[in-house]
């Protein structure tokens, strides 16, 4: 079945059975591979995207499911890796292995985007769903409260960039 | 890796006027340096650091990296004593090749220590061919000059030239023998022990194709590998005819293999039966899965229990030992004249590795060549089990190595790279295999569980006089399963004047092996309770309990002990300094304020120590249990000497604290049971790992510096956490938890 997705900006037209997870449709046809795969039972939170600016679990979201709202990946986050939470989590130096990293962000910036000012029950709550096997939770949190204290503009410009939508086929 | 005489450095030009240097290291020296490792072909000079006409440096970096930051931290042992400017340096990673490279895996905690002399020695005897360059060029004696962040620099003359521009003269300078080279000062350091990041990080925060399981190439198929769930289960029928059909799928096949016959099973037993699927997609082979219906010939493996282990563990408890590993003075003797004995039985079960990104591997085999991606700990022996299988020579087995996303032991073995070399082979196309989770839950190699049986005995003044450990682990005679094995000088064999260990063995038909700090994962656990145990019987604190007991002056038969045994994929080490231990027991008391804290009723804090890989550390926890039996860490503190230099402490920090992290995982909730031969947990939500909310809030970490050469620090930082926060549950609750996961007897995080 052909499917339409919007995905950072660009709209593609994917020929893929329709059960097929998100996860994979990003990651082996559009060839998008910042966002992992680690349970693909809603487990982990390595694949999480946005769909419609709300963090979702890529290996749980049918293609179908996924059409009618604009889809961000890691790689979507911002052009040059500047959204405040790329930022932070490299002046943090969060990770160790980095697999589960992409998740780990995708929900910061959801949560950020609801929540500027995240208090560290906030943080547990929205991120208590991405597993790190490396144990680097804390540095997590840490490079939260950091993207929250940086200027909320690469933010602003990000979201701007990804409105501006390309049909590619 | 240890560089000789038989070493030296290479030097050939590069085209555009750079130089190349080259550890050129000869197989004996190789063989020498890791214990009989087998050196492969002859050896070839191989690229460490390239200096291009415009000045960039560019260092290779050889091991495996999954997570533990070697990528980064070896290229700075090069860039520190070269004098490279850091910023500017360029990491490359190397192929795996041992004809040029030595130690090219990840396990043991051993890239430090086998690495820190030699790849110092690398960039010093770079940096003296540099200045031999330059004052040939300025026609002044080399000791008149000096070096800074990539230039020669001549102090008289107020002259300097950059590396780059030096680079094109460096192929007429004989290069210096390694072992003469004065390395600097420690004091002149400005690389090592100052925090680097890791050179990863921005292909890591924007996505990048850096993972095993990222790699694609043109003409790439997709496939998954279906196993029978009990070990050496073969294929009997398939519908392989159905499969076929669906969309997608371009091959369905089932791989014979013999019997597996060993009643030990090996590490790594290579290709196992099973079926691929292979199609354009990972998932319309995974989905084309779905529909496999295998009628399995599940053989002698497939009675297997956890319930019937635990049960002979019993029973052998109960049976005079099968055999005796060590006995010191007279343990029977002694524990019948003690004033004070304690006994207790300790169980721990088998668990799974589970890194965050699932086994996977690429293989490209075309005629007579086989090409491979991979994210192995261990590439060479994979490449010498794919050329066995394929029937090629290893030099037509090429290995690219790719980033891992985690290890943790997992990947000390290459099932899942035989098999994508045999997929491909098959299929005719380069094969991306990639393992579901539910695979690698069911055919991990475990952390092997064990039962012990513990005695000791305290003289009047509560000290501790007698140890007796009965270890029912398994294997058959005297064949143990991989990491299921206690050395004779386990702790505290040597602080006790009688010391008995002895061990027994069940048979097992599931694979064991390396978890991150192996054996002393659950060792650890098992000892510095029952130590903790002890010090509550005396009456003493289980700080100056543990200071007394490393402070007992060694038996004269036990004085020089015999080297650990097989800690950490069969390195053998030198054994534990008592002084060394005390220090980082008194650092972590004084850091975390032992015995200073108010009492509050259901809070306590609990202390460990372990030794293994070379490490020693010590960790204090403070916990809060409550009546439902919800626990809360509130602070971990860990104290460690692992030498001399935190060679890039920031990397060490992350890495000590994700430690203590992960065994709290293993302490709470994982746990791999068998039921009719099959693992019964299939993904995280039956073998649980800590999340963000139960993470402590804070993690302190203490290096003790000392005289010594710098160790690994992945490993040993783990172990004392599990018994330093069940110490603290019973200082807390009252209740002492002798068997894991606590899980099992109701407790949760809070």
């Amino acid at each position: 079945m052909a499917f339409k997705l919007n995905v950072n900006g660009r709209v593609s037209t994917v020929e893929v059975a329709a059960d097929t997870p998100l996860l994979w449709v990003i990651r082996d046809v559009l060839g998008l591979p910042g966002t992992k795969y680690g349970c693909g039972i809603g487990q982990c939170g390595a694949c999480t995207v946005h769909l419609g600016g709300r963090a979702v679990r890529s290996c749980q979201t049918p293609v179908s499911a996924a059409t009618s709202a604009p889809i961000t990946t890691l790689e979507g986050l911002s052009p040059d890796g500047t959204h405040p939470v790329q930022i932070a989590w490299q002046e943090i130096d969060v990770p160790q292995c980095g697999y589960c990293q992409a998740g780990q962000m995708m929900s910061a910036a959801a949560l950020l985007a609801k929540n500027p000012k995240p208090s560290d029950k906030d943080i547990d709550t929205a991120m208590n769903g991405n597993l790190c096997r490396c144990g680097t939770y804390l540095r997590i949190r840490q490079a939260i409260h950091k993207a929250a204290s940086i200027s909320t503009s690469a933010s602003a410009r990000t979201v701007q960039t990804a409105s501006n939508t390309v049909e590619v086929k | 890796m240890r560089i000789d005489r038989r070493s030296f450095l290479r030097v050939s030009a590069l085209t555009g006027g750079g130089a190349l240097l080259a550890l050129y290291v000869k197989p004996r020296a190789l063989a020498q340096g890791r214990g009989g490792f087998n050196p492969g072909p002859p050896p070839d000079p191989n690229n460490y650091v390239k200096i291009a006409a415009d000045g960039t440096v560019t260092i290779m970096a050889k091991n495996p990296e999954v997570g533990q930051g070697v990528k980064t931290m070896l290229p700075m042992l090069i860039a520190e004593e070269l004098d490279a400017d850091w910023k500017s340096v360029k990491i490359e990673q190397t192929d795996f090749d041992d004809s040029k490279y030595a130690g090219q895996i990840a396990g043991g905690s051993t890239a430090t220590p086998t690495n820190w002399t030699p790849m110092r020695q690398v960039g010093a005897a770079a940096r003296a061919m540099l200045i031999t360059a330059a004052a040939k060029t300025w026609n002044v004696p080399e000791g008149e000059c000096t070096t800074s962040a990539g230039r020669v620099l001549h102090a008289a003359s107020n002259r300097s030239l950059g590396y780059g521009e030096l680079a094109s003269k460096l192929a007429g300078i004989t290069p210096p023998a390694l072992n003469t080279l004065k390395l600097k000062d420690p004091k002149d350091y400005k690389i090592i022990g100052v925090t680097q990041p890791q050179r990863e990080l921005h292909n890591i925060v924007t996505g990048k194709p850096i993972f095993g399981i990222d790699v694609t190439m043109p003409g790439m198929l997709y496939a998954v590998y279906e196993k029978c769930g009990v070990f050496g289960g073969k294929v009997a029928s398939a519908n392989l005819e159905e499969i076929k059909k669906m969309p997608g799928i371009r091959q369905a096949f089932a791989v014979e293999r013999p019997d597996v016959t060993d009643t030990v099973l090996p590490g790594d037993p290579g290709l196992e039966s099973g079926i691929a699927i292979v199609a354009d997609t990972w998932w319309q082979a995974q989905s084309a899965r779905k529909k496999l219906q295998v009628t399995w010939n599940e053989g002698p493996r497939a009675n297997q229990t956890s319930v019937q282990f635990a049960q002979r563990a019993q029973e052998l408890s109960q049976q005079t030992p099968q055999r005796t590993i060590r006995t010191d003075g007279d343990p029977e003797g002694a524990l019948k004249s003690a004033s004070k004995v304690v006994e207790a039985a300790y169980s721990y079960p088998f668990i799974a590795h589970a890194p965050l990104e699932p086994q996977n591997c690429t293989a490209h085999v075309t005629e007579g060549k086989c090409e491979i991606w991979t994210n192995s700990q261990i590439p060479g022996s994979g490449r010498r089990m794919v050329a066995d299988l394929l029937g090629l020579q290893q030099k037509d087995v090429t290995l690219h190595m790719v980033r891992g996303g985690g290890g943790f032991g997992r990947r000390l073995t290459n099932d899942y790279m035989v098999e994508a070399a045999y997929i491909s082979k098959t299929a005719g196309a380069p094969v991306k295999l990639l393992w579901s989770r539910e695979d690698d839950m069911a055919h991990d190699y475990y952390r092997p569980g064990g039962f012990q049986f513990l005695k000791a005995g305290l003289d009047g003044n509560g000290k501790l006089v007698a140890w007796r450990n009965h270890f029912v682990s398994y294997g058959e005679g005297e064949r143990t399963v991989s990491a299921g094995a206690m050395g004779p000088t386990e702790f505290p064999q040597r602080f006790v004047p009688n010391y008995a260990l002895h061990m027994s063995v069940q048979p097992l038909g599931i694979r064991t092996g390396s978890l991150r700090a192996p054996s002393s994962n659950a060792f650890a656990f098992v000892i510095q309770s029952f130590i903790d145990e002890l010090a509550h019987a005396a009456g003493r604190d289980p700080v100056d309990f543990r200071l007394d007991l490393l402070s007992t002056p060694p038996p004269p038969a036990a004085a020089a002990p015999p080297a650990a045994n097989g800690r950490g994929g069969g390195f053998a080490f030198p054994g534990m300094n008592a002084e060394r231990m005390k220090g980082v027991v008194k650092l972590v008391a004084e850091k975390s304020g032992w015995g200073k804290a108010k009492a509050e009723k259901g809070r306590a804090m609990g202390v460990a120590f372990h030794f293994s890989h070379l490490g020693y550390f010590a960790e204090v926890a403070d916990v809060s249990v409550d009546s439902a039996s919800k626990v809360k860490i509130h602070k971990v503190w860990v104290a460690a000497d692992v030498g001399s230099h935190i060679i890039n402490p920031g990397a060490g920090e992350n890495m000590a604290q994700g430690a203590v992290i992960d065994g709290m995982s293993e302490l709470m909730g994982q746990e791999i049971t068998l039921d009719k031969g099959r693992v019964q947990q299939s993904n995280f939500h039956q073998h649980t790992m800590v999340r963000m909310a139960q993470a402590p809030p804070e993690i302190e970490v203490h290096w003790l510096k000392t005289d010594n050469p710098p160790t690994g620090l992945g490993e040993p930082s783990l172990p004392p956490v599990l018994p330093a926060i069940a110490n603290a549950i019973f200082s807390a609750s009252g209740k002492r938890v002798r068997s894991l996961p606590l899980a099992k007897s109701g407790f949760s995080w809070a």
